[in-house]
């Protein structure tokens, strides 16, 4: 079977390819040279239409125990958007933390084809991909917490060699079937449970006497001669601190141009000035990115109405807890391996904290050269329910509609931003850097994120509407492994897609020393730790497991 | 696992018997005999028990699997409004009876809706400040039971995590103090190495609350007058306000379903808020045992899939929650419904509710049943007769059960995606 797209306009960075009008041709599930031999058995005349690769969410937080714990911790947010079930689809709830299926379901109906999980927590591993499981439609990974944990931090107070630190991580990802490495408050998060409140870029942890710095330099390093391709994924220290900025200059400094992605940037890019002692950091922080070229970045823009915000930090996730709107909130402290902080959040256009976030994340957007290094992401569910993307999207491209949004918020945080004074209008191609060449480039999804021979079939096409908004929210046709799955924003098939891992080497010896570590303090065996391939591909409706090359070890 | 004739030995089996979900233990299957051999979990008699021969029937007549699941079936299509409960099952039974109840139209409820109801009222009203297994085992230094009999109900519980023999953080395991609330609890756990001082507060389980209240108002700084409280010194409390204040990290532990209080939901809440004072200043969790029966699969399924956590009907096409109405023994008692499934694979003592519905019934066999049900049919059960996956009670922790080969029995999943395959 041979199918053809005909006549769309092509966005395909990975190739170069700017509005080019090209026909498509799929074969199997890829994208084929047509075979001279072949009749066209299903065409699809796309003329005036953008064509896109599927579209890669690189940071949304789907799956794993924290999300399950804001899920149930708001059943009246589910009331307001209850899903019934179709003749296709099962029922669920949406809104700001939507449940496993929903999610699945709306982000391929916005023409997302994969979603990569953020912040599995080690120990949450097999709870995390049996709720990915359950996320229909797109293909996931999830990354790996490494850096509170303390089999980690002993290894770094121990002075270990770096190979045994390596083994211990490339060990992990393999026992947890992760794609890559985030670190989340560096040391903070197990800092906390010695009663620390808070650990800067050059604190000590009370117990094990190293740093946030040494953390990060440690992990950075290691993920690099692993040979793994997603960079060190940071969350950084003092998350949402007025004055982080310098947290955050301190952090790319002294990462001595190891590769690193540094996540929701816009909680990370704060001042001190003026009157309310909060002031926008996002020119300063734009500057350190476009000057260092080994950091990427996620944005994490915060939009208004009532989300939850939920994260592996503990600590600083305890210290926002006042915030909480409803009040409501859970924090936990999880087995020695990691922490993570469940906390609703109500946005509101007319609070001064909450309109200047939202300018900062958007003066990042603007004021950041290069797409290349930075994704397109709310952080879902923290700045915003994945949802907003189209109105996202469209803030970017339209400058005469973020004026007229910039007219509805505190009239002290517009004052107080750079944010009118920026002209700047992305264009189709820069969205599709954003949204899908550049997360599948720097995750190493090797035949996603493009629309070149070979590749997967993951392709979404839009009608060319003046208003972006409407554009990217119901794409005309969203194929799957060749197969149309959405079309006119609506589900017509429901798929199931694979899990990306990565396989980095490692010396086996290093489970001697884990065994040990495991028997004499954990509560669980090591053997029953490790998630297998088989309770992946037979869990729920199952799936395939897709494993993307690194780079050998050095 | 390892072989020899007929014979095969396995180690480090999980439990799915066990709450705390113990899974050092070392098993053996000798021509479908299954045999602890080794395991410090206290909670393995379910391995040992000897499975009577049970065969699928409709009506108390024995039938082929594929009979019994054709006339399920037809009892599910005939029903408006199944019930769906029991729910004892893995995380691919959960997620098949969700699929059933979704596409049916039914309401969904663990047998321990009400049990699991008492910790969600909190996490939906207030929420909480909690720990896990692993993080108490290696850092508490004051360890207290609330008006549950945690010794009694998990062994484990202060055999394995209170008295484990090596902690992180000091060579020297330190001693832990250990408090329980309530008299009349089984404090025979409280002993050994690990173990420093043991302090009772000694006042009936079902007014625990009112001295958990003063204990918060005290923390709160809010004056309390008279020297005792439910026959507690207020100087006892006073003290214990002090030591709270004082610990590097402290755990409050509770059973909800053995809470004996008038409003369990709320002596919970009063609990969760002792926590969250005492971490204004120091560090302290909560930890809620319990879980058998596969209750914390139910939740977190149920969570991830519709964001309720049990007690969901599905009537209207999308997930409407409601602890009350769907509560299936409610609607039971109040005629409610036209179909009982009940689900329950992994002790033979969770028996349905007594009800003149028609009934159909996946059980372990040997399950106690009042009543004959229109239609039975044995099933596995997870970890010992097929493979499967189940959460702890901290509901962060999950472990993959082992199939030792004891019976052949289909799963629950297997079984309730048959039923909905031939609707």
């Amino acid at each position: 079977m041979l199918i053809k797209l005909t006549g769309g306009k092509l966005y395909d960075p990975a190739n170069g390819i700017n509005g080019e009008i090209r026909d498509i041709y799929i074969q199997d599930g890829r994208i084929v040279t047509p075979p001279a031999d072949m009749r066209v058995t299903e065409e699809y005349g796309l003329h005036g239409r953008v064509i896109m690769a599927g579209a890669i969410d690189p940071h949304t937080h789907i799956g794993g125990g924290k999300m399950t714990i804001g899920r149930l911790m708001l059943p009246e947010d589910h009331r307001k958007d209850p899903v019934a079930h179709t003749h296709l689809t099962r029922a669920g709830c949406g809104h700001a933390v939507p449940s496993t299926l929903t999610a699945g379901y709306r982000y391929a109906e916005m023409g997302y084809t994969a979603c990569f999980e953020p912040a599995m927590l080690p120990v949450n591993a097999r709870q995390t991909h049996m709720e990915m499981a359950d996320t229909p439609m797109v293909d996931k990974g999830a990354y790996a917490m490494i850096g509170s944990d303390d089999f980690f931090l002993r290894q770094l107070a121990g002075k270990q060699d770096i190979e045994a630190i390596k083994d211990y991580i490339a060990w992990t990802i393999h026992a947890t079937q992760a794609l890559a490495i985030k670190v989340v408050n560096p040391g903070g998060i197990s800092a906390f449970k010695f009663n620390q409140r808070e650990l800067d870029i050059d604190e000590k942890h009370v117990h094990y006497g190293v740093t946030p710095r040494d953390v990060l330099l440690s992990l950075a390093r290691a993920v690099k001669e692993l040979g793994i391709t997603h960079p060190l994924h940071v969350h950084g220290c003092n998350l949402g601190v007025p004055g982080n900025v310098e947290t955050t200059q301190k952090t790319i400094a002294g990462m001595d141009g190891l590769p690193v992605h540094l996540t929701h940037l816009q909680f990370h890019s704060y001042g001190t000035e003026g009157d309310r002692k909060f002031s926008s950091g996002a020119a300063r922080s734009a500057e350190l990115i476009n000057n260092n070229k080994n950091v990427s970045i996620a944005v994490g823009l915060v939009l208004f109405g009532q989300t939850c915000t939920a994260s592996g930090d503990s600590m600083r996730q305890y210290g926002n807890t006042g915030a909480a709107n409803p009040k409501k909130w859970v924090i936990m402290d999880i087995e020695c391996d990691a922490g993570c902080g469940v906390v609703p959040m109500r946005y509101r256009d007319k609070s001064f904290v909450n309109a200047l976030q939202w300018a900062i994340g958007l003066e990042l957007f603007l004021l950041i050269d290069d797409p290349w290094r930075i994704f397109l992401t709310t952080d879902h569910p923290n700045g915003a329910p994945f949802t907003f993307y189209p109105h996202l999207i469209r803030l970017l491209m339209d400058k005469g509609f973020r004026n007229d949004m910039m007219q509805k918020i505190h009239p002290d945080a517009l004052s107080s931003s750079i944010l009118p004074s920026l002209d700047r209008e992305y264009s189709l191609y820069e969205i599709a850097i954003m949204t899908r060449a550049g997360p599948a480039r720097s995750l190493g999804l090797k035949d996603r994120g493009h629309l070149g021979v070979g590749a997967s079939a993951d392709i979404t096409v839009y009608e060319d509407l003046e208003d972006r908004e409407a554009m990217f929210e119901k794409p005309l046709f969203v194929f799957k492994n060749g197969e149309v799955i959405v079309r006119g924003g609506k589900i017509v098939k429901v798929v199931q897609g694979a899990t990306h891992v990565a396989r980095p080497d490692f010396d086996k010896g290093i489970e001697k020393s884990l065994r040990n570590y495991f028997e004499r303090f954990h509560t669980v065996a090591l053997d029953n730790y490790k998630l297998s391939d088989e309770e992946i591909i037979n869990g729920g409706d199952g799936g395939a497991i897709v494993v993307q090359p690194g780079s050998a070890r050095v | 696992m390892s072989q020899s004739s007929g014979s095969s030995s396995y180690e480090n089996v999980a439990s799915p018997f066990c709450g705390l979900l113990c899974d050092d233990l070392h098993v053996t299957n000798d021509n479908a005999t299954i045999q602890v051999i080794k395991s410090r979990c206290g909670a393995t008699a379910g391995f040992e028990r000897s499975l009577p021969d049970a065969k699928p029937q409709i009506s108390g007549r024995e039938v082929s699997l594929e009979e019994a699941v054709t006339a399920a079936a037809g009892l599910v299509s005939k029903s408006n409004a199944p019930l769906y409960g029991g729910l004892s099952t893995d995380i691919d039974g959960i997620r098949a009876a969700l699929a059933l109840a979704d596409h049916t139209r039914g309401v969904i409820d663990h047998a321990y809706g009400s049990v699991i109801d008492r910790n969600m009222a909190v996490l939906q009203s207030a929420g909480w400040f909690m720990s896990t297994l692993t993080e108490t085992r290696n850092r508490a230094d004051i360890i207290v039971i609330a008006g549950s009999d945690v010794h009694k109900l998990y062994s484990c519980f202060f055999n394995n995590i209170v008295n484990a023999r090596e902690s992180l953080f000091s060579d020297i395991p330190t001693k832990r103090t250990v408090v329980f609330i309530g008299e009349g609890l089984d404090q025979s756990g409280a002993v050994g190495e690990r173990i420093g001082e043991v302090i009772t507060l000694a006042c009936p389980l079902d007014r625990i609350d009112t001295v958990l209240s003063v204990l918060l108002a005290r923390l709160r700084d809010h004056p309390v007058r008279g020297d005792e409280i439910e026959g507690v010194p207020l100087s006892d409390i006073e003290a214990l306000r002090k030591r709270f204040l004082e610990a590097s990290y402290g755990v409050m532990v509770w059973a909800s379903g053995d809470l004996k209080t008038q409003q369990p939901d709320l002596t919970v809440h009063t609990m969760s808020e002792v926590v969250k004072k005492l971490n204004e200043t120091t560090r302290w969790g909560g930890l809620s045992l319990g879980g058998t029966e596969g209750s914390v699969n139910a939740t977190a399924v149920c969570g991830w899939q519709t964001g309720y956590p049990s007690q969901i009907s599905f009537a209207n096409g999308a997930p409407d929650y409601d602890p009350y109405l769907y509560s299936i023994d409610r609607q039971l008692a109040d005629k409610e419904g036209d179909l009982l499934v009940w689900i329950a694979s992994i002790t033979p003592d969770l028996c349905p509710p007594e009800t003149d519905l028609p009934m159909i019934v996946l059980g372990t066999p040997g399950l106690k049943l009042g009543k004959q049900p229109d239609v039975f049919i044995p099933v596995g059960t997870p970890g010992v007769d097929h493979a499967g996956q189940t959460i702890r009670c901290d509901s962060v922790v999950s472990l993959p059960l082992r199939n030792l080969g004891r019976s052949s029995a289909p799963s629950v999943a297997q079984v309730l995606s048959a039923i909905k395959a031939s609707l």
